[in-house]
């Protein structure tokens, strides 16, 4: 009938040579007599969603795409469980193990095999690979044993295989080489909360490990880690990355790099001879997901059918498929010159989203936790789109970028679905507050009574206070004052009046004088009492530990493992020799798993065992080391630059300030945290101009700025005074702290407190009149009287035995 | 019933709390401004903060990192959707007791 039909070999049915088939019998039925060769007994199925299979989330017959009547009617000739041996190129035929197929035109589409590690014990009984649907069921076959699982690779395929294994009930330990999770996918912070998010579904992380041997007698027992750590495992899996499988080719004589190299129409040095998939080289890439592959069918397709189709390579997008698991990156996310962040972190919620900007254009994006927006950004990316216009809104997604008025923060929550989660903490989505709205509760503590929505760490109050807005129109009214919590009907301006007025020196007389609704208020209202009490009477109330946050009440930086951080305090950013070799035995000696220099000029212990905080801090104080306060809400750093010491264009000693200033400031308890900066020069290596406190040396003296901000909000300091001495820097500063001590509500940081005050009103305190100056200062001084001594010292000499469990027991005595 | 002597009632703080360890994970054994002594699983719910490291008011404490409140004679959360194991205690000769076999059961069935 067709006189034309060609003869077609393809070798491999996978994803890649299956669309290649539909393309072909769809849109040329007849044109080919097609034989279709796989190693593997069956057609083409979607190995992408083998690890919902693995899961149990779905079965084999769901992720079937070609099934025995699909190639049947097209007439394509299946030789499934065939191994071709070998392709011979001068007669024209591929060589089956049972038989020889001619062919006009040949396709090769052999895929990858996964890469096995070159380590002793890789060929044991109990060692997998996962790749195909044989891998897939021998892992259900083994899960079904129960027992401890080990993961070598945490890039997509090992974490989809470990959360598979951690479905079907066994313990998984995940071995990962690299610093982060999916490095090629993600950057380290995505790959951070990835990690944490599979530690909490009890999937253990090792990151760093290098896997050195596989044990076991006749099974594997367990895996050797390269630091001499031993875990026990009755299954490994091995995802350790896939190799293209090229073997054919080579032994063809067809050109092969890492892959098999084809051009642009997907032909191989030989013209009779095409390629794609896996398997392939192009351009020096290769390929591993399905995006580029359905790519690369079409052009192929459009090459056999005489066509004229060019493959060009693409941004691809990943997402993983572990459920309950959002992640999603797409294009170049590396940092360079020229490239711009835009980062967007809400770590209540464990969301991170970043942008990648170069010229103008979107070029990489890395999601997690919620990817909603994915595809439009992907689209961004393949389009090449300019997003000058929309930039200022581009991360909260389309809604907000493209709706029109874009700098509108209203119509962003307007378009934000019923079930967008507004409240991280509490889980609270919209539909439910603006039912509750809807319901009666008029204001944001209603709401927060109704709902639980922005009652824990309260980030989410701006936006139930938009629904607010958006729900009840001119009804609403943005609330004047708001008590401290649920606790009482007073606000932090009204209790500390009262304190101050009444007088009241002791929390149980604020409970009791003041009405409070609760037996001894609650983790909101008391560490702001405790403040207002011992900044109001230092000499007569004591501070309470137990009405602060661990980390105050521990003198550490509690880390997500339970661990400690500990920041030894650097007058000015200045160290000696003696005080780091200190520091350096100290991590030797409690094996701290990490050292960091910090944003502040200080060095950060970080990873420390609770009950190893005394000896940690004993030792330091040996070495004339005190506590930096690195979480407290008092004074943090002041950090330096060299100054007229060294620096030649320095024009006042602006470490020897630093210091000063840091001498008599330290240990004073503040409302939130407090940070200074001196600068020897306008040029600012200091970066004083963002700090709480900040001071710029000129040649005719200091210039004294207050109210910079580098968080969440960046904010330059204003100036508070021009002044032509040391002396004069030191006694205004500390009178702008004690006043802000004074004055300012419990966890505003300086700027805050000013935007309520007005820098006016400081001014006229603490620098024109003198004798309020003078008063401010001598009350700090007081209070500095308690308070100016290292806590560390305190802890190690009378709580060290408070860091342990108190007690340990052991069951068999309870048998 | 099987009671553990874990100490002296004054090794906990009022309004605090100290770290049992077991093989089957930490407890939290809680003294509150009563004088009253709780224990629970040290470890919230949520994402896992150490109870025993929150804020202690009234008979409840708040977990350090999201600031979940939890009962601490029920262990429920409040306002959410969690509770937290809690096994009996109780004071006797100024001394602190408390009973596991919850705990032992839960790890032998």
């Amino acid at each position: 009938m067709n006189t034309k039909t060609e003869r077609l070999v393809v070798i491999g049915a996978g994803m890649a040579s299956g669309r290649l088939l539909e393309h072909l019998t769809e849109e040329a039925r007849g044109a080919f007599d097609i034989t279709l060769f796989n190693a593997e007994p069956r057609g083409n199925y979607n190995r992408i969603m083998l690890s919902p299979v693995l899961s149990g989330d779905s079965t084999w017959e769901e992720i079937v795409i070609h099934d025995d009547a699909w190639y049947a009617e097209r007439g394509i000739t299946c030789r499934f469980g065939e191994h071709v041996i070998a392709i011979d190129r001068k007669r024209k035929v591929a060589v089956g193990q049972k038989g020889e197929v001619p062919y006009d035109r040949l396709v090769i589409a052999t895929g990858a095999a996964p890469f096995i590690l070159p380590i002793a014990g890789n060929d044991m009984p109990g060692v997998l690979t996962y790749r195909d649907l044989d891998d897939t069921n021998a892992m259900i076959a083994a899960a079904g044993k129960g027992g401890s699982a080990v993961v070598i690779g945490g890039g997509l395929l090992g974490l989809e295989a470990a959360a598979g294994l951690k479905a079907r009930g066994m313990d998984v330990t995940v071995v990962h080489l690299m610093g982060h999770l999916m490095e090629r996918q993600l950057d380290e912070a995505a790959g951070y909360l990835l990690e944490k998010d599979l530690e909490a579904r009890g999937i253990r992380v090792l990151t760093r490990a290098a896997t050195k041997a596989i044990i076991g007698k006749g099974h594997v027992e367990a895996v050797i880690l390269e630091d001499g750590r031993i875990l026990p495992a009755d299954l490994v899996v091995m995802a350790t990355g896939i190799r293209p499988e090229t073997r054919l080719a080579v032994d063809a004589g067809l050109e092969v790099e890492r892959g098999i190299v084809v051009d642009a129409r997907m032909i191989t040095s030989d013209p009779a001879i095409l390629a794609l998939g896996e398997c392939v080289e192009f351009e020096g890439h290769l390929f591993g997901l399905v995006a580029p592959l359905y790519e690369q069918a079409r052009v192929a397709a459009d090459t056999l059918m005489g066509r004229e189709s060019r493959y060009v390579v693409r941004e691809v997008a990943t997402r993983l498929k572990v459920t309950g698991v959002d992640l999603f990156s797409a294009g170049d996310f590396a940092e360079g010159e020229g490239r711009e962040d835009i980062v967007y972190r809400d770590p209540g919620r464990g969301i991170y989203k970043r942008l990648v900007v170069e010229d103008d254009r979107l070029i990489g994006v890395v999601m997690y936790g919620d990817t909603a927006d994915g595809n439009w950004f992907f689209d961004l990316i393949r389009d090449r789109t300019p997003i000058d216009e929309m930039r200022d809104n581009l991360i909260f997604g389309p809604a907000a970028a493209e709706g029109g008025a874009a700098a509108d923060p209203l119509s962003a929550v307007a378009a934000l679905p019923p079930e967008a989660e507004i409240c991280g903490c509490n889980g609270v989505c919209k539909g439910k507050i603006v039912a509750a709205i809807e319901g009666g509760a008029h204001d944001l503590a209603a709401v927060r009574a109704a709902t639980r929505a922005s009652a824990s760490c309260g980030s989410c109050s701006g936006l139930v206070e938009q629904l607010l807005e958006l729900t009840l129109g001119d009804a609403f009214e943005a609330p004047a004052a708001e008590p401290i919590c649920g606790c009482t009907d007073l606000t932090h301006e009204e209790v500390r009046r009262l304190i101050r007025a009444t007088p009241l020196k002791s929390q149980e007389a604020v409970w009791q004088e003041l009405g409070w609704k609760t037996r001894n208020g609650c983790h909101i209202c008391r560490p702001a009492i405790n403040y207002y009490l011992l900044a109001e009477w230092p000499l007569e109330y004591r501070d309470d530990p137990r009405s602060r946050f661990v980390n105050e009440r521990r003198h550490a930086n509690i880390q997500k493992d339970g661990t400690f951080s500990v920041v030894p305090r650097m007058w000015g950013g200045l160290t000696t020799p003696a005080e780091l070799r200190a520091i350096a035995d100290v991590a030797e000696r409690y094996d701290i798993p990490a050292v960091k220099v910090t944003g502040g000029q200080r060095i950060d212990l970080l990873g420390v065992r609770a009950e190893d905080l005394p000896r940690v801090w004993a030792d330091l104080n040996a070495a004339g080391l005190v506590s930096g306060h690195a979480y407290s809400k008092g004074l943090r750093t002041v950090k330096t630059c060299v100054g007229s010491d060294w620096c030649r264009f320095g024009t006042q000693d602006s470490t020897g300030l630093g210091v000063r200033l840091e001498k008599v400031l330290w240990g004073a308890w503040t409302p939130h945290k407090v940070k200074l900066g001196v600068s020897g020069c306008p040029r600012n290596c200091a970066e004083a101009t963002c700090k709480d406190v900040g001071i710029v040396c000129v040649e005719s003296g200091y210039q004294i700025g207050v109210g910079g901000a580098a968080g969440m909000e960046v904010k330059a300091t204003e100036l508070l005074a021009q002044v032509a001495t040391e002396d004069e820097v030191v006694e205004i500063v500390t009178a702008f702290i004690q006043l802000y001590r004074e004055n300012a509500r419990y966890l505003h940081r300086p700027y805050k407190w000013l935007e309520t005050v007005g820098l006016d009103w400081v001014k006229a305190r603490v620098v024109d009149d003198p004798d309020e100056r003078r008063r401010l200062v001598e009350r700090f001084e007081i209070s500095q009287s308690v308070y100016r001594k290292d806590p560390w010292a305190e802890q190690v000499a009378a709580h060290a035995d408070e860091f342990a469990p108190l007690a340990e027991i052991r069951m068999e005595a309870a048998e | 019933m099987s009671w553990f002597d874990i100490g002296p009632v004054e090794a906990l703080p009022m309004r605090g709390a100290r770290r049992v360890r077991t093989p089957k994970g930490c407890i939290a054994v809680f003294r509150t401004a009563e004088d009253e002594v709780f224990a629970t699983a040290a470890r919230c719910p949520h994402k896992g903060g150490p109870l025993d490291e929150g804020i202690v008011h009234g008979r409840k404490v708040t977990c350090p990192l999201h600031s979940w409140v939890f009962d601490l004679a029920t262990g429920e959360a409040l306002g959410e959707e969690g509770r937290v194991a809690t096994y009996p205690a109780r004071i006797e000769k100024g001394r602190v007791l408390i009973d596991l076999s919850q705990l032992v059961m839960r790890g032998t069935a």
